[in-house]
């Protein structure tokens, strides 16, 4: 492969050298740092050694001429050298075994479904750097081809793109490369808007915020008892950016994990999102004992207050116009008359929040994640319901950023979205309480001593009972009962 | 009935205060007596004090210290002053092998503090400018302290008067008639070896003392108007150092930059990122940056003087570009 030879910079206030001598000529071969040619320049003159071992295929510029620092003089053939070894000029380059950790852990091979030196198919998806040291070991003369292969296409990138991620070298920091290996987040799979392009501490988060970077599943069956290295390995759950103790949770199996495997199955790994999950819901019951509390609420006028306010609203505002913002809005309302409802517990202490910010749970396709609308209590219901479908559709196209699905206070999910009579969700931590609104139903309902057919909804409040008493719980309901049944805010 | 007070008067304050409090605590220095000090932190207090108890000595810093330690060994707490920093450096032996020492080797304690004006900034050449504490931040058994504002100024004057063992009270001659603050007319002490978080911010942290703690807050306005929030920590004790109020602050920001008025090399921004990237190494996200004076002596000419100090602009300048890594 072709390793070109560079005038060096032989100084900080040098920039440029002229070859006073060729000492090899085209077709003659040279070790490393054997010296290849003479220069002059303002300040020194010097021997200048071989970059790479091979044979010069090329001279470019001449004895005499002058060119200036970083201009390709010459071009070496290194076909068959040592892998990993670059031209002097390229920067970046660390350390060979560095390199080559780097180079294994991080590449985004074109063809995922490489089978790895022990012949388990979680490589992909497993810690990329130990199962992939292991095949550059194994695979010796295999793996060196390999990494020229890289070599070539890195050189190639790195011509067009200064400092870009390019899967060997990927700029970040120490901070960006733990929450990276907290979360399974491959860094070669992100772009970097830090500077020179490295990958900033912001966009880890985002990374992380909207799911983290998927990982192929693998399907297959095994047969054999699993002895080697699970796919479904437990995971202790990624350290929170900022302090706070971590609730680690390890996923737990509830019977010996070998009962899990017979017959004919097929193992997908979780996604990260499906991980912290998974986490979140363990965690979030065994801290806090959920009680609930079931109302229902006549929607009957607002209702009809949306149907006849939807077109012009939809044409006015430009924007969706859904029950959301109510439901939003008479929860404000309960949370203001009861704050204990809008707070948070860290071990002895109640940490009342002066801010009412509402999570909203949103289905994904794979998961479901939680954007937060900030300061409901001062947006009016326009506000409320732009913040509401700005959140859902950032959140389905995946360009929620961490602020948004950090600092809730309270939550509301909506299991009614998928026809759902009533839920019982699960309180989303650090929060001390949910509600949960069901289907809108027109159902038949005794109002003054008769039976009318009313839209009816169930609303369920998932409550942290170490603070939230039932009688608060019960009154909270029936604020957010009462702000519905008699809506008055005007919505156009 | 709070009352507005400068740097200078809190400290007299606390002298004053400490004084009447015990009648153990003498001072000791250069014209303190007659004159009432070079920068008049203790006039009218021969008249209120006495000579015994405000002794005015001959110009020697060695005697002042030495003398002080042995007054220290007959149950007395001394209040050295020496009327310029700069000149700590004619009594270093007393002070690095005698004041830091002799609790250690001979289980003689010595509750004395030795204070004076220090830092630049006032045209005042090199030998009336320089920041000379890390000569002794680097003496196992000594406390060093440097406030930036007049309510710690007194509140770690009253505590180093109290506290048993030696404290080196760094006063920054700039801040003395330029900064003053409401101070309460309670008793009330800060603790040595806490350090202050005057600005909260998410972006970086800047780690900070004396004068360029204030520096550091302007340029914290500044940025903040370009939306880069700084969170601005001030040391107030340099030993020992508040490690935890650093780490929780970098673990916040994960960035820092620190700024001081002491010049670069063996100036304390190094033992701070060294502290950093031992305890909070994976939560960086970016270099550790420093801001500090030009490693020469202090220059007397004033656009030199300057050059050499950092300033609102320089710090400004190195947290954008930390902000921007």
């Amino acid at each position: 492969m072709a390793v070109d030879v560079v005038m060096p910079q032989m100084g900080e206030s040098i920039f440029e050298g002229t070859i006073t001598k060729w000492l090899k000529k085209p077709g003659d071969r040279v070790e490393r740092d054997e010296p290849l040619f003479e220069i002059s320049t303002d300040k020194v003159d010097a021997e200048i050694p071989a970059p790479t071992a091979g044979v010069l295929k090329e001279i470019k510029v001449n004895e005499g001429q002058t060119v200036p620092v970083q201009t390709v003089v010459g071009v070496i053939d290194a076909a068959g050298a040592a892998a990993g070894v670059p031209a002097t000029a390229k920067p970046g380059k660390e350390s060979k075994p560095a390199q080559a950790k780097l180079a294994a852990a991080e590449q985004p091979k074109p063809t995922p479904a490489t089978p790895q030196a022990d012949g388990s198919s979680e490589s992909t998806n497993a810690p990329a750097a130990p199962p992939a040291a292991q095949t550059k070991d194994a695979a010796g003369k295999d793996a060196e081809t390999e990494e020229d292969t890289e070599e070539n296409e890195t050189e190639e990138e790195e011509a067009e793109a200064p400092a870009a991620s390019d899967g060997h070298h990927v700029r970040s920091s120490p901070l960006v490369r733990r929450l990276a290996r907290e979360n399974n987040v491959d860094l070669s799979t992100l772009t970097g808007t830090g500077a020179g392009g490295r990958i900033s501490k912001k966009d880890i988060l985002s990374a992380i915020a909207s799911g983290g970077s998927q990982q192929k599943a693998a399907p297959s069956t095994r047969p054999a008892a699993p002895a080697a290295a699970p796919a479904t390995k437990p995971v202790s759950a990624p350290a929170p950016s900022a302090g706070g103790a971590a609730a680690h949770v390890t996923l737990e199996t509830a019977v010996p994990r070998e009962r899990i495997y017979f017959g004919r199955y097929e193992v997908q790994p979780m996604s990260v999102m499906r991980q912290r999950i998974a986490e979140h819901m363990v965690a979030s019951k065994r801290v806090s004992p959920h009680v609930y509390s079931i109302d229902e609420a006549d929607m009957t006028k607002i209702a009809a207050m949306r149907a006849k306010a939807k077109a012009e609203f939809e044409t006015r505002f430009e924007t969706k116009l859904s029950f959301m913002p109510f439901f939003l809005q008479a929860a404000v309302e309960a949370l203001r008359a009861f704050p204990t409802v809008n707070s948070s517990v860290d071990g002895n202490n109640i940490v009342f929040h002066r801010e009412i910010n509402i999570g909203m749970a949103v289905a994904l396709d794979n998961g479901l994640i939680v954007p937060v609308v900030k300061n409901a209590e001062e947006k009016n219901f326009l506000g409320l319901q732009r913040a509401v479908n700005d959140l859902a559709e950032r959140a389905r196209t995946k360009k929620l950023k961490p602020e948004d699905v950090q600092e809730s206070t309270f939550a509301i999910t909506n299991p009614g979205t998928f026809g759902g009579l009533m839920g019982l969700p699960v309180i989303n931590q650090p929060n001390v309480a949910i509600l949960g609104v069901g289907a809108i139903q027109k159902r038949a309902v005794v109002v003054d001593d008769a039976i009318a057919i009313r839209s009816m909804v169930y609303l369920t409040l998932s409550y942290d009972h170490r603070v939230v008493d039932g009688a608060t719980a019960h009154q909270f309901m029936g604020k957010v009962k009462e702000t519905l049944e008699h809506w008055s805010e005007a919505i156009l | 009935m709070p009352q507005q007070v400068t740097y200078l008067e809190a400290i007299r304050q606390a002298l004053i205060e400490e004084m009447d409090r015990d009648p153990a605590v003498v001072m000791i220095g250069e014209d303190i007596g007659v004159y009432g000090g070079a920068f008049k932190v203790s006039a009218g207090m021969l008249e209120r004090f006495g000579w015994e108890r405000i002794i005015d000595t001959p110009i020697s810093e060695t005697a002042i210290i030495g003398a002080a330690v042995g007054m220290s060994y007959q149950g007395l707490r001394p209040i050295a002053e020496l009327q310029f920093i700069d000149f700590i450096a004619c009594c270093f032996n007393q002070i690095t092998n005698f004041v830091a020492k002799s609790h250690y080797r001979w289980g003689a304690p010595v509750p004395m503090v030795i204070r004076g004006p220090s830092g630049g900034g006032v045209h005042g050449g090199p030998f009336h400018s320089q920041n000379p504490e890390m000569y002794f931040v680097h003496t196992p058994g000594l406390k060093v302290v440097y406030p930036s504002t007049a309510y710690d100024a007194k509140g770690l004057m009253k505590s180093a008067v109290r506290d048993n063992n030696p404290v080196i009270f760094f006063e920054h001659k700039f801040l003395y008639r330029r900064i003053k603050e409401d101070l309460p007319d309670e008793e009330y002490t800060v603790p040595i070896g806490k350090a202050a978080v005057r600005r909260e911010g998410r972006d970086l942290t800047i780690v900070s003392y004396a004068a360029m703690a204030h520096t550091s807050l302007e340029a914290a306005e500044k940025l903040a108007g370009e939306g880069i929030e700084a969170e601005v920590v001030d040391l107030r004790t340099l030993l020992p150092l508040d490690r935890d109020t650093i780490l929780n602050s970098v673990k916040k920001t994960n960035k820092l930059l620190i700024v001081h008025e002491d010049t670069r090399t063996g100036g304390i921004a190094g033992e701070v990122a060294a502290l950093v990237c031992e305890g909070a190494f994976e939560d960086l996200d970016g270099p550790v940056l420093r801001v500090t004076s030009l490693d020469t002596p202090v220059p007397f000419s004033p656009p030199l003087e300057e050059y050499f100090l950092p300033n609102v602009e320089k710090v400004a300048a190195a947290a954008r570009e930390l902000a921007k890594y």
